[in-house]
């Protein structure tokens, strides 16, 4: 620790008269301090927890009335993403094919990868991800899928309706494979 | 020479008070630090990269709780008012406009609204509450709440429309949110989510280090 030299110039002989100063200790006593730093420690942590909300913003489209105003988009640029039961989480790309072989299994820590590949090897403007939660997926799982599109600064992406096939493809794979989180 | 001796004085300090002032203090910031009021509707929301602030003013907010019942909060009073008013004349509910007025939220199904309006506060918590009937998607009552709020904004600057949903909500009842939105033209609003920092090496986190601004 600091400590001021307070020996007295190396011992030398004062001349008479003059009075040597009283030896102090100038060690303080940290304690107190140490008191308050917790003290505005505890009171910080107690303020700061309360983070303000934060708003994701999404967009819903018009429904179109006829088929053909749809939009289309391009086979090999669209990957679809479904929603299961516990955090599951399937993708195919393309159209669905009968055999379903296409479909493929995942969850939220591997689609990432799954996105950044598909980003990388698909042009831009034919990029479209498909955003289909089943009725057993939560909120949550939405809000996390959505905000997989914004951390992989996905553009194009629709939130739509499951169809029965999928749902029922869906519900079988979410029994047989394991409960992810 | 006559100098006075000064007498040899400790310099520590006895510091039990300080210590009792540390605690003091603490114990009153403890104590007064004012937290959220307890909601009456248990919410915990889902975390997301979002940075935008959720607004707080002029908002019409759907609450999706963990069993998906969903609940229906706005501030303007005036708007409220309107409301009551158009339910009582299209619906012939009988509802005390005033109790209307002071309510926070409100999720009955329409032939409890008037009973829902007049139970005391603290009683009308989330838990025990039926929530707006939506899962029916012929008798989606929220498409009537949401046209009737669509109706009261007329002319003005539309409100925001909030979304706060709990995580585990099931997704059946957030579509059928969507739905009566979609259903009365508001094809824009806002999920309330609790902020996240973006991931290390995506494509975002990349773009917030260059200093790009991203769209919102």
């Amino acid at each position: 620790m600091a400590e001021m030299d307070t020996s007295g110039g190396g011992g030398h002989k004062k001349g008479p008269g003059v009075k040597k100063g009283k030896k102090l200790s100038t060690r303080v006593d940290l304690t107190p301090m140490v008191d308050l730093g917790f003290l505005l420690i505890t009171f910080f942590i107690f303020t700061t927890t309360m983070a303000q909300p934060t708003a994701m913003k999404l967009f819903l489209p018009k429904d179109a009335e006829n088929p053909e105003d749809q939009n289309k988009a391009k086979e090999s640029g669209v990957i679809t993403i479904l929603l299961g039961k516990d955090n599951n989480v399937f993708y195919y790309e393309g159209q669905l094919d009968n055999t379903a072989s296409n479909f493929k299994s995942s969850n939220f820590k591997e689609i990432r990868s799954v996105l950044i590949n598909k980003k990388a090897n698909t042009p831009e403007k034919d990029l479209v991800v498909v955003l289909k939660p089943s009725s057993e997926c939560t909120y949550r799982n939405v809000v996390d899928i959505l905000d997989e599109m914004a951390i992989n600064v996905l553009k194009r992406y629709a939130l739509v309706d499951i169809s029965e096939v999928e749902e029922k493809l869906v519900k079988l794979s979410g029994a047989s494979a394991p409960a992810a989180n | 020479m006559g100098r006075a001796k000064l007498p040899r004085k400790s310099t520590s300090i006895d510091m039990t008070a300080m210590c009792d002032v540390a605690f003091l203090l603490l114990s009153f910031f403890i104590l007064t630090t004012k937290f959220k009021p307890a909601e009456a509707i248990a919410v915990t929301t889902p975390n997301s990269v979002a940075a935008k602030v959720a607004p707080d003013k002029d908002f019409v907010m759907i609450i999706l709780d963990k069993d998906g019942k969903v609940f229906l909060s706005m501030d303007d009073e005036s708007k409220k008012e309107y409301i009551a008013n158009t339910l009582n004349n299209t619906k012939n509910l009988g509802i005390n406009v005033n109790a209307f007025k002071k309510a926070n939220f409100y999720g009955a199904s329409f032939g409890t609204l008037a009973a829902f309006v007049n139970l005391p506060e603290d009683q009308r918590k989330g838990a025990n509450l039926p929530g707006i009937p939506v899962k029916d998607t012929a008798n989606n009552e929220l498409v009537t709440w949401m046209r009737i709020i669509n109706e009261a904004y007329q002319g003005v600057k539309a409100p925001n429309l909030l979304v706060k949903g709990d995580n585990l909500a099931k997704y059946p009842s957030f579509k059928a949110v969507v739905d009566a939105f979609k259903k009365n033209d508001f094809l824009k609003f806002q999920m309330i989510t609790n902020p996240e920092a973006a991931p290390l090496g995506t494509d975002l986190w990349k773009m917030n280090q260059s200093g790009e601004k991203r769209e919102e």
